[in-house]
């Protein structure tokens, strides 16, 4: 009972200050922000729930025997085309063996990403340290290092069709002019093929961010390092990386997020239906084509959420800064302490009430 | 405190999420479709039309557009261009059919594989019994014909054709094969000589050419996708021996290994560089296989045939173009007259020379003018008589993936042929149904 009369004053307190956004002008800022958030519902909102209950519809299908004429109209189906992929399993056999041809274009989806990737950062990053280098003819190196970003993917996709063709350059500089190695084909020498265009051409991307986070460390901090008898790897590791880090992992994060939603590297090059190289957004157009929009929207979702959760990891494990936002900062700072207090306070009550509770049971 | 009212807001959130689900999904229900009959008054209704089709990449169509235009002034007809892409082109006349005729297309021009399924959908409108498709070629007229009616006219057509080297077989003193077998043994007395050839291709690629090419082997060698009654019966012995055929010939080399990355242009290439003795091909090759701009290596160094079979001569697989009515177009009757005068003798025999399109109207082929300038007519005629539409499915896009699958796996030998046509047996009968 004494308890309850000491903690009353507590919450009182916290009331004027329950949230650390709040300032009093809260209204002023919806009203500020509403245009855009309206435009926001408009473009971004009503799509994505136009999508979600499309997903939950299949097309009827069926024709009549006597006419041949099909059944239309549409059907509210629940979560089937989400759930049929485990019931109703459309087996294809890709490079990881027979499975579902929407788990083969996620594995896929989520291969792609993780190699072209990781070898896009080792690239960029290599390309940002030569490109940030003070020596002739820098700029010449710098603008032909960006030309493959500069070509539209699809003028890319048919350059790496002829270089991979049978009789192309890459079995000849390879050495297999003589037993030729199928590359655009469907086997695993597609995904390679689509994993070397992909790093060709976005490895500049990376480059360019890193660059520009490398132009912002001062050189004082080296000169300090070279004083202090530091070697190349040790700067490195210990300045360069660590200072270029919150550029990095934005860029990285940007091509992630682009890598999985990969689409016309591997339908111009490879062509489409081809399970090696399916990516999800590729297998959800292909249903879109077959008039199955109930299915395609099924699968883009998936999507989604796979991008969704890929883009929350990121932010939350490696604590890419995405808006870069100094205010937000500081609020979010704000934020930690209020909850760093308010912890303290309920230890500190939590501490009374066992003695409370252990005296009670007690009696 | 701060939680709780996180938690509120989330629940306000996805309610009226639901909400606005729930509203949409009582719009988006649609009603069963009605027939695509056109009453016969309909038939009758005249005025300004949209002519639709892919790019007209020679500007052929716009020409013969302004002879009809200067002939009814009142009856104005406009070409509207899609995509180059097929697939393109197929998605833009669904989508003007989905949304009730938004784009106003009046005449379409539909290959023949996507005419059930525009017919079944009721996208395309049914054609007037009294339409007079006499003097067309039977084959052609079967493949726009649905359910025994008729929803679309033959506007050109297309048959494999056997491209041979006429003076590496003359050298050897060889006649042109009819079968795979005495194929192959040509190729091997040819190759004692000519070392570094290559004997057969085609287009192997996983894409419709698959399609067309791995039915010619199931056709030519007694089997068929189909039967009569429209159930599937692709693991008869027959067609697996066809299947067999050809998975033997990339083993044994007959085929090379680089034809399973070949579309037309690719085998065309090859056969023109010289580095095919026999290419199976459309009839488009044989201009450019003849040109003497330096492109070709085979100048009037090949002939044309049949295409060869298991025990004689093979079975094509029919192509080609469909002209039909969308069930939405406000002038049908303006659509049939201009149909109708597009595919006339005279304007096919322009199409012809112009673009080397197949015709349908039979009497072309044995026409003079045109086989002076077109020695392979006779023999296209031939291969177009004898043969065989891919299956007529209103899930044709379903039905040639399956087949593509199956073809695949087993021309690239991770599948055997009889298990990959046991497996296409078990799809084919799930989609065709």
């Amino acid at each position: 009972m004494a308890v309850t009369t000491a903690e009353r004053p507590a919450p009182i307190t916290t009331k004027r200050k329950k949230n650390a956004f709040s300032d009093g002008q809260g209204t002023l800022a919806a009203m500020l922000l509403s245009p855009t958030l309206l435009v926001l519902f408009l473009v971004a909102g009503i799509p994505i729930v136009m999508s979600v209950t499309e997903s939950f519809f299949r097309v009827n299908g069926g024709v009549d025997p006597n006419t041949g004429l099909v059944n239309s109209g549409t059907s509210f189906v629940g979560l089937a085309n989400f759930t049929d992929i485990f019931a109703h399993p459309a087996t294809v056999a890709g490079v990881y063996g027979s499975m579902d041809r929407l788990i083969n274009a996620f594995l896929n989806t989520t291969l792609f990403t993780v190699l072209c990737v990781v070898l896009e950062t080792i690239l960029g990053v290599s390309m940002a340290l030569i490109m940030t280098k003070a020596f002739r003819g820098r700029g010449l190196v710098r603008a032909s290092i960006l030309v493959p970003w500069a070509i539209p993917t699809i003028v890319s996709a048919m350059m790496w069709k002829l270089i991979f063709n049978t009789s192309g350059v890459a079995n000849k500089v390879l050495g297999f002019s003589a037993n030729p190695i199928l590359w655009l084909a469907d086997n695993k020498y597609s995904q390679m093929a689509i994993i070397a265009a992909d790093v060709w051409k976005t490895a500049p991307f990376i480059g360019l961010l890193t660059l520009a986070g490398l132009q912002t460390i001062p050189s004082e901090v080296y000169e300090a390092a070279k004083v202090d008898g530091a070697n190349a790897w040790q700067t490195f590791v210990r300045i360069t990386l660590p200072m270029v880090k919150p550029a990095l992992v934005v860029a990285v994060l940007f091509r992630t997020l682009d890598t999985l939603r990969m689409f016309d590297l591997p339908y111009g090059m490879i062509g489409p239906n081809k399970y090696s190289v399916e990516t999800l957004s590729m297998f959800a157009y292909q249903e879109m084509m077959q008039t199955r929009y109930g299915t395609a929207a099924a699968y883009s979702i998936v999507l989604f959420f796979y991008i969704v959760l890929v883009a929350f990891l990121f932010v939350r494990l490696l604590g890419a800064d995405v808006v870069g936002d100094e205010e937000l900062k500081a609020i979010n700072a704000q934020r930690k302490r209020l909850h760093a207090l308010h912890n303290k306070q309920q230890k500190a009550s939590a501490k009374r009430r066992t003695t409370i509770t252990s005296g009670s049971a007690a009696s | 405190m701060a939680r709780k009212n996180k938690l509120a807001r989330l629940t306000l959130s996805v309610l009226s999420a639901t909400a606005i689900l729930a509203t949409a999904a009582c719009g988006s229900s649609g009603t069963a479709g009605s027939t695509a009959s056109a009453s016969s008054d309909e038939w009758s209704k005249t005025g300004p039309i949209n002519y639709v089709q892919g790019k007209d990449t020679s500007g052929y169509v716009q020409g013969i557009l302004d002879k009809w235009n200067a002939l009814h002034a009142d009856q104005k007809v406009t070409l509207v261009e899609l995509s180059d892409s097929a697939d393109e082109q197929r998605a833009a006349m669904i989508k003007n059919a989905e949304s009730k005729g938004a784009s106003n297309y009046d005449v379409l021009s539909v290959d023949v594989v996507w005419t059930a399924e525009f017919a079944a959908n009721g996208y395309l409108a049914q054609l007037p019994t009294t339409l007079d498709t006499s003097g067309y070629l039977k084959a052609a007229v079967d493949a726009a014909t649905y359910f025994n009616k008729l929803y679309a006219f033959p506007a050109t057509s297309d048959g494999a054709l056997l491209y041979y080297r006429k003076d590496l077989l003359d050298a050897a003193g060889l006649k042109v094969p009819t079968t795979w077998a005495d194929m192959k043994t040509a190729c091997a007395k040819i190759k004692t000589t000519n070392p570094t050839i290559d004997c057969y291709g085609g287009q192997f690629q996983k894409y419709e050419g698959l399609t067309c090419n791995f039915a010619e082997m199931v056709n030519s060698a007694g089997g068929a996708f189909l039967a009569a009654d429209g159930t599937p019966t692709v693991n008869t012995d027959k067609a697996v021996a066809g299947v067999q055929w050809a998975v033997d010939a990339f083993k044994d080399g007959t085929i090379p290994k680089a034809a399973l990355t070949w579309k037309e242009e690719e085998s065309r290439t090859a056969f023109q560089n010289g580095n095919l003795v026999f290419l199976r091909n459309w009839p488009y090759v044989y201009t450019l296989a003849q040109k003497t701009d330096g492109s070709s290596k085979v100048v009037d160094k090949f002939g044309v045939a049949p295409i060869p079979g298991l025990n004689g001569p093979g079975v094509s697989t029919l192509g080609g173009h469909n002209m039909g009515v969308s069930k939405y177009s406000q002038n049908k009757g303006t659509a049939l007259a201009f149909l109708k005068w597009y595919n006339s003798a005279e304007n096919q025999k322009a199409n012809l020379l112009a673009n080397s399109s197949a015709p349908t109207w039979t009497a072309l082929y044995t026409d003079a003018d045109l086989t002076s300038k077109f020695a392979y007519l006779p023999v296209l005629k031939a291969s177009i008589d004898g043969a065989q539409s891919r299956p007529k499915a209103v899930k044709y896009g379903d039905v040639t993936l399956a087949i593509q699958d199956a073809a695949y796996n087993a021309l690239n030998g991770t599948t055997a042929p009889k298990a990959a046509m046991d497996d296409l047996q078990t799809k084919l009968t799930a989609l065709v149904k």
